[in-house]
């Protein structure tokens, strides 16, 4: 269905995050209009309500504010809270299951020293 | 939040054949429904007690907050779609959806019309000579076009190609979110309806096995493995749908419960690997449980 979502996380989670990965990119500037749930629905193919649990998300995080009779718009600083939020995720996501990963396969600390900085020159 | 169909207790009996065993559940305006479950589920039944179409055993139901039984009041904002819905044979498509327009109150002409360019279905051909998928195509554009505030679908799509069935579920949620409804379609095909529902009836061996929002359900239920000896640990006090060995490796499907926390992150530190389970899966094993539970009491 749709451009995929995973099954291991709710839908209106990941609506979310494609909408801030938007924003972090650029592609979605601050105070331009955001897709509105009926779009984000039809395009993804899911529920209406769950696109508008989405939204709303980022409503309380106030990175998209409602203009009266217009529709959903991204805020100003918007790109620069949802930054700082993927900071906060980024520890748990990304450096705990690496270090899990190379205790698995018996790769030790410094070698994967080694391996961010090869990272960082080949990008 | 007004409910549409309210049911408590709702048995269907024939004989010493119980096909509907004490239902309860409740039906909120505006939200799609999927009633899920194996075909002879009882999902059928229970959508013909709920149309006044077949008398209850047992139970209760209000629909719009009214008995249906012979009660137009209700029954004409009703549009139900059955899975071999019959038309008189010798009617053609126009004849058929002249007549749904005569029946429904918010019928949409020009919205059935572009429904029928895009399911290209022949307007002047007669019924008895159209495909069985073009037949299902004729329900559905009922369904959709009727804009009855309660629409039931059963198995809508019979003999429809891939192709078809998407166009309906994109149709079907486009014009949901134009001219919102309660939407109660019932179905086996899990996994492609599955992003589309709001809320998840599953029905098998006439039982009502959960009743939830479809995004409580995504991602409560997941499936570890590994070593059987750590498996068993970290499912201990857990609620396992399901349990399959490999030589020495195990697999659990593990349910958290509504509001259950998460033992993922447990899992994965456990050196246990986890793989999320879809709600199709998900309805499976709590099928496949059910029908092994019903075994154990025989």
């Amino acid at each position: 269905m749709g451009p995929s979502m995973d099954d291991n996380r709710p839908i209106f989670v990941q609506i979310a995050e494609r909408i801030e990965d938007d924003i972090i990119e650029g592609t979605l500037l601050e105070e331009t209009q955001a897709p509105s749930t009926t779009h984000i629905a039809a395009f993804y193919r899911i529920n209406p309500a769950t696109a508008a649990k989405g939204v709303n998300l980022l409503v309380d995080e106030g990175i998209l504010y409602k203009k009266r009779g217009i529709g959903m718009f991204v805020s100003t600083g918007a790109r620069q809270i949802a930054v700082n939020k993927r900071k906060e995720q980024f520890y748990e996501q990304y450096i705990v299951a690496m270090i899990r990963e190379a205790k698995r396969l018996g790769i030790t600390v410094e070698q994967l020293k080694d391996m961010i900085q090869k990272g960082e020159v080949n990008p | 939040m007004t409910s549409i169909i309210e049911v408590i207790d709702l048995t269907k009996r024939y004989g010493a054949v119980v096909t509907v065993d004490r239902v309860s559940f409740k039906v909120e305006e505006h939200k799609i429904y999927g009633l899920l479950g194996r075909n002879g589920a009882g999902k059928t039944t229970i959508m013909h007690m709920l149309t006044a179409q077949q008398f209850v055993s047992s139970g209760e139901i209000r629909v719009f907050g009214e008995q249906p039984y012979e009660n137009n009041n209700v029954l004409e904002r009703i549009c139900f779609i059955k899975e071999s819905q019959k038309y008189p044979e010798h009617y053609t498509v126009r004849d058929v959806l002249d007549t749904a327009a005569d029946v429904y109150r918010n019928w949409d002409r020009a919205y059935a019309m572009s429904l029928v360019g895009q399911f290209q279905l022949p307007l002047k051909r007669q019924i008895k000579k159209l495909s069985r998928g073009m037949l299902s195509a004729v329900g559905i554009i009922i369904g959709l076009a009727s804009r009855a505030p309660l629409t039931i679908f059963d198995e809508p799509y019979l003999g429809l190609d891939a192709v078809s069935r998407q166009m309906f579920y994109d149709c079907l949620l486009a014009d949901f979110a134009e001219h919102p409804r309660t939407v109660l379609l019932s179905t086996h095909l899990i996994d492609e309806v599955s992003n589309l529902l709001e809320h998840v009836l599953l029905i098998d061996g006439g039982k009502l096995l959960l009743d939830e929002e479809a995004e409580t359900l995504r991602g409560r239920a997941y499936t570890i493995s590994g070593p059987k000896a750590a498996v068993e640990v970290f499912a201990s006090g857990r609620k396992v749908l399901d349990s399959q060995t490999l030589g020495g490796l195990t697999q659990m499907t593990i349910d958290n419960g509504p509001n259950g926390e998460s033992g993922q992150d447990e899992a994965t530190a456990l050196g246990l690997s986890v793989a999320p389970v879809s709600l199709q899966q998900l309805c499976v094993s709590y099928m496949k449980r059910n029908t092994g539970s019903n075994k154990g009491e025989k």
